[in-house]
């Protein structure tokens, strides 16, 4: 699970939630791109974040998108994240004795626009919050700063202030993630994307 | 050998485009005993004559009217094993749609699967399309209020107001365009059903000799007991 490196955060405010990852990829210690995203979307009111086994990472990134792709065409709707979460959950554990090596962290909106976050271990095991979800080889130190800058009900602009300043600073203690960060805030009204510089070692 | 020379083989095309098995499938439901669907504005309703083959038979233990999950239900016209098999392959794909995604499967959703299993059955080697027509009815919450198909044996599928199935299908559903009405409630749409029933019927419609369900706003589908079918029917006199 530290063989590429990489970090992962969603985190809940008022009626928006936002989730984060760092941009680095690694074989090791050696660093081999620094633009690497690590969160997807789903479509305008979800995304999902994965942290692990780039490989991995990518597979399952392309085959959340096959399966909302064919939901979408089926039921002519998106799915809700609990939906997605479940479906997620059931793909990772289709895979219990053969896993792919990766924790996914999943971050919506739901139907009346109430947050949803919930992270998972590599074989599904779902943990939702109310507050925030870390993933990744900086989770101990990602933890810590959660726990102190988190607060409840925070505006949109708020939420990204604080996510930012958590993900630059949990992974500044990892020598496997960093490389700055991006981060998507989910509004009832659209997403904002942003992407911020950190240290560049 | 079969009525017409392209008897032999289901999937064999006649030259005028028919598959005339499908249409024997067909005359194998319009044999069947007559079920009905009704939508009325905060639920459906579904029933059904129970005739037996002798008065010997105990029908309380006739069921034609079944749960798929708990807000879905079917009737059917035509071949009871047949329905069978259709009602338990039903069953495994909603078991198997909330296993994937913890939520009750939609009825479109149910309906389509179970109408490309019918499909199916059309263009697979040794076998013979279902003999059975369904009504389904439920009340899935997502939106779309209450909700009643109609299945053919070809794997085509409709949703219907009102519809009727089985050997009365044509006098019932002439009777249900006539009587229908979107805005009635519950109660006045099992009215219509039973008396739509009665009037098909030969001899009395007692409570042994039909089968009646609802779906309302609750989202349940219930087979109702006898007592309260007698109740429905003791109004409708």
């Amino acid at each position: 699970m530290s063989y590429n490196g990489g970090a992962v955060i969603a985190m809940t405010g008022k009626e928006c939630v936002a989730i984060a990852c760092d941009l680095r990829l690694g074989i090791q210690n050696q660093t081999i791109a620094t633009d690497y995203r690590k969160v997807f979307r789903v479509h305008d009111k979800l995304f999902v974040g994965l942290s692990g086994l780039a490989t991995d990472m990518q597979t399952l990134s392309q085959r959340f998108a096959f399966r909302h792709n064919l939901y979408k065409l089926r039921e002519e709707r998106n799915m809700k994240p609990t939906t997605f979460a479940n479906l997620v959950s059931h793909m990772l554990y289709e895979r219990r004795f053969g896993p792919y090596y990766a924790e996914p962290v999943i971050a919506g909106l739901d139907e009346n626009n109430q947050p949803y976050i919930t992270g998972m271990d590599l074989i599904g095991a779902m943990a939702p919050a109310s507050d925030f979800v870390v993933a990744g080889s900086s989770s101990e130190s990602l933890f810590g700063v959660c726990e102190s800058f988190w607060k409840p009900d925070m505006d949109a602009e708020t939420l990204f202030e604080t996510l930012g300043q958590c993900i630059l600073t949990g992974v500044n203690r990892d020598c496997l993630a960093g490389w700055g960060a991006a981060i998507y805030i989910i509004t009832p009204t659209g997403i904002t994307a942003k992407t911020l510089k950190g240290r560049q070692d | 050998m079969g009525e017409s020379a392209y008897s032999f083989s289901l999937t064999t095309f006649s030259p005028s485009g028919k598959l005339v098995q499908i249409e024997y499938a067909l005359n194998a439901v319009s044999q069947g005993a007559t079920s009905l669907g009704i939508k009325a504005k905060n639920g459906v309703v579904l029933a059904t004559e129970k005739k037996t083959p002798s008065p010997l038979v105990d029908e309380s233990t006739v069921q034609k009217i079944v749960n798929i999950t708990d807000n879905i239900g079917f009737v059917y016209s035509g071949m009871g094993g047949d329905f069978r098999v259709l009602v338990r392959r039903a069953r495994r794909t909603a078991q198997a749609y909330y296993d994937v995604y913890k939520e009750a499967i939609p009825v479109s959703q149910l309906v389509r699967e179970v109408a490309a299993v019918m499909q199916e059955f059309t263009q697979s080697g040794g076998v013979r399309p279902f003999g059975v027509s369904l009504l389904v009815a439920g009340n899935d919450g997502l939106g779309h209020g209450p909700q009643l198909y109609q299945v053919d044996p070809s794997g085509t599928y409709f949703a219907w107001k009102a519809s009727a199935i089985g050997k009365n299908m044509v006098n019932a559903k002439a009777f249900l365009e006539k009587r229908y009405d979107a805005s009635v409630e519950l109660d006045d749409a099992v009215h219509t059903a039973l008396l739509t029933l009665k009037e098909g019927f030969d001899g009395e419609l007692t409570k042994e000799k039909v089968e009646v369900a609802v779906v309302g706003d609750d989202g349940q589908f219930t087979v109702l007991s006898q007592d309260r079918v007698q109740d429905y029917l003791a109004e409708t006199d």
